[in-house]
């Protein structure tokens, strides 16, 4: 039953829920059990991320990504590098370093009778372009 | 005519179009030998990983930026569509997650065709104006769905409008009444758990659009002691080119009154958007003191019809996110194969 780990991940996902050292200013994503509260703080990240690296997925392991799909190293504005699906854009479109912006879309299905998963996507400005 | 105890407004607005768009004459193509008329020039298109959650989402983001609060402000937050991706599961709760509205809030789907986001905003105007709530998210979002090769094939497009609600003295622009007309008629409808809709052919014209759309808009008008040449624009509810063109210029309004808030003919119909998400257009270019005459339609069928005056907070508030063109300008052609296979047509055996 996958439900519980999709429920427990929505804040994060869909919103970019992180979370910041009450001390230390580090910024983690997404926030794991072992950052506790005693020392850190919830930490709502803005969205605006910076192209890492990427590699375009012609034969996805599984049909959850319509091919060709853009798999990416996102650099968030507030730090963390994470994994990230790159959306209303082709290949060709992409230069690393260049300015993204964070939209939530539905990533899969878990079948034609199961949950929506949504969750994060980046995708270049749509403005200003 | 109605108004709410507390006068209410519109204190921040959002559009969102998808990037995907099909030629009508890539349908006509398929379908028609590319031979006679197009309702449209193009239509939106979602792509594969959009919906009316996603797309919800993206133009309540835009409103409240525009609004200058937080999600965790809402009171309600409500989403009318005729594509929820749920059947039993509200879109609300999951465009309230993502906004950061609190738990202690009103979340829920609206349901009447292509008005569902008006219905969601008139009942914004009642949860506002009575004092139940301080911000109130009424949104109009649709991936709409048309049998291949139907005539509603060339305008069933996708897009959201999202309008918060809020006290009149915060409004980018006041709305000073409203009107909802509605009758029994069996113009265009789906059955449960059928997956496309049907429609009455020249039915859905004249005893449906144009006889509620006149009715509201007119009861509107009289009731504020006003005429058409009052507003600096109109908008109304665009399934295609051509009714809101015709609607106008039966009830006196002008072409130059209508274009802002056109955008049919370059995305199509954007259902439970439409009427919303030509209102955002005019608010992106709109000026202190000017008058708008908002009317949705909804088959099934009804009308609501609304009146609203810019008021001078609107210019510094409308550059916190995109505007309407903005999404308009940023287009890809798709072909009608990749339109079959992105909107799940493709039989795979």
């Amino acid at each position: 039953m996958e439900l519980p780990r999709h429920w427990r991940l929505r804040a994060a996902r869909y919103r970019l829920l992180g979370a910041r050292h009450r001390s230390t200013g580090e910024v983690v994503f997404p926030r794991e059990p072992r950052h506790a509260a005693d020392a850190w703080d919830d930490l709502p990240l803005s969205g605006a991320a910076e192209l890492y690296s990427f590699s375009v997925v012609r034969q996805p392991a599984t049909d959850d990504d319509a091919p060709p799909a853009l798999l990416a190293l996102v650099r968030l504005a507030e730090g963390p590098l994470i994994t990230a699906r790159i959306t209303d854009c082709r290949a060709d479109e992409l230069t690393i370093g260049m300015p993204l912006e964070m939209v939530t879309r539905a990533l899969r299905a878990l079948g034609p009778d199961g949950l929506i998963v949504y969750g994060y996507a980046f995708r270049p400005l749509v403005w200003p372009a | 005519m109605r108004r709410p105890v507390n006068p209410v407004g519109i204190t921040g607005y959002g559009g969102y179009v998808p990037r995907y768009r099909l030629a009508a004459h890539a349908i006509h193509d398929v379908w028609a030998d590319g031979a006679g008329a197009l309702p449209v020039d193009a239509k939106s298109v979602p792509g594969f990983d959009e919906d009316t959650i996603t797309m919800a989402i993206e133009a309540g983001r835009y409103a409240l930026r525009r609004g200058g609060i937080d999600g965790a402000a809402l009171g309600a937050v409500w989403v009318g569509s005729e594509s929820h991706p749920y059947s039993v599961k509200p879109s609300g709760t999951v465009v309230a997650e993502a906004l950061g509205a609190g738990r202690w809030i009103s979340a829920a789907d609206w349901e009447f065709a292509c008005k569902a986001g008006s219905e969601a905003l008139s009942a914004a105007m009642a949860l506002v104006g009575s004092g139940m709530a301080q911000h109130a998210l009424a949104i109009g979002a649709d991936t709409a769905q048309a049998r291949p090769g139907d005539a509603l094939e060339y305008t069933a497009a996708a897009g959201a409008a999202a309008l918060l609600v809020g006290p009149a003295e915060a409004a980018l622009a006041r709305i000073d009444a409203t009107v909802s007309y509605v009758s029994d008629t069996p113009d265009f409808f789906r059955r449960a758990d059928r997956p496309y809709p049907v429609h009455g052919h020249r039915f859905t014209g004249e005893p449906a659009y144009f006889h509620q759309v006149r009715s509201a808009t007119t009861a509107l008008l009289e009731g504020l002691g006003t005429t058409p040449a009052d507003y600096t624009y109109a908008v109304f509810h665009q399934p295609n080119a051509r009714f809101p063109q015709l609607v106008a210029r039966q009830l006196g309004f002008s072409a130059a009154q209508l274009a802002p808030g056109l955008l049919s003919p370059q995305i199509g119909n954007t259902y439970s958007a439409a009427a919303l998400l030509g209102l955002c257009a005019v608010l992106d270019i709109a000026q202190p003191g000017d008058t708008v005459l908002l009317t949705s339609y909804g088959s099934g069928a009804g009308s609501d019809a609304y009146a609203l005056t810019v008021t001078d907070q609107l210019a510094a508030r409308r550059a916190a996110a995109p505007p309407v063109q903005a999404f308009i300008a940023r287009q890809q052609a798709i072909s009608y194969a990749l339109y079959a296979r992105q909107r799940g047509k493709l039989v795979m055996g």
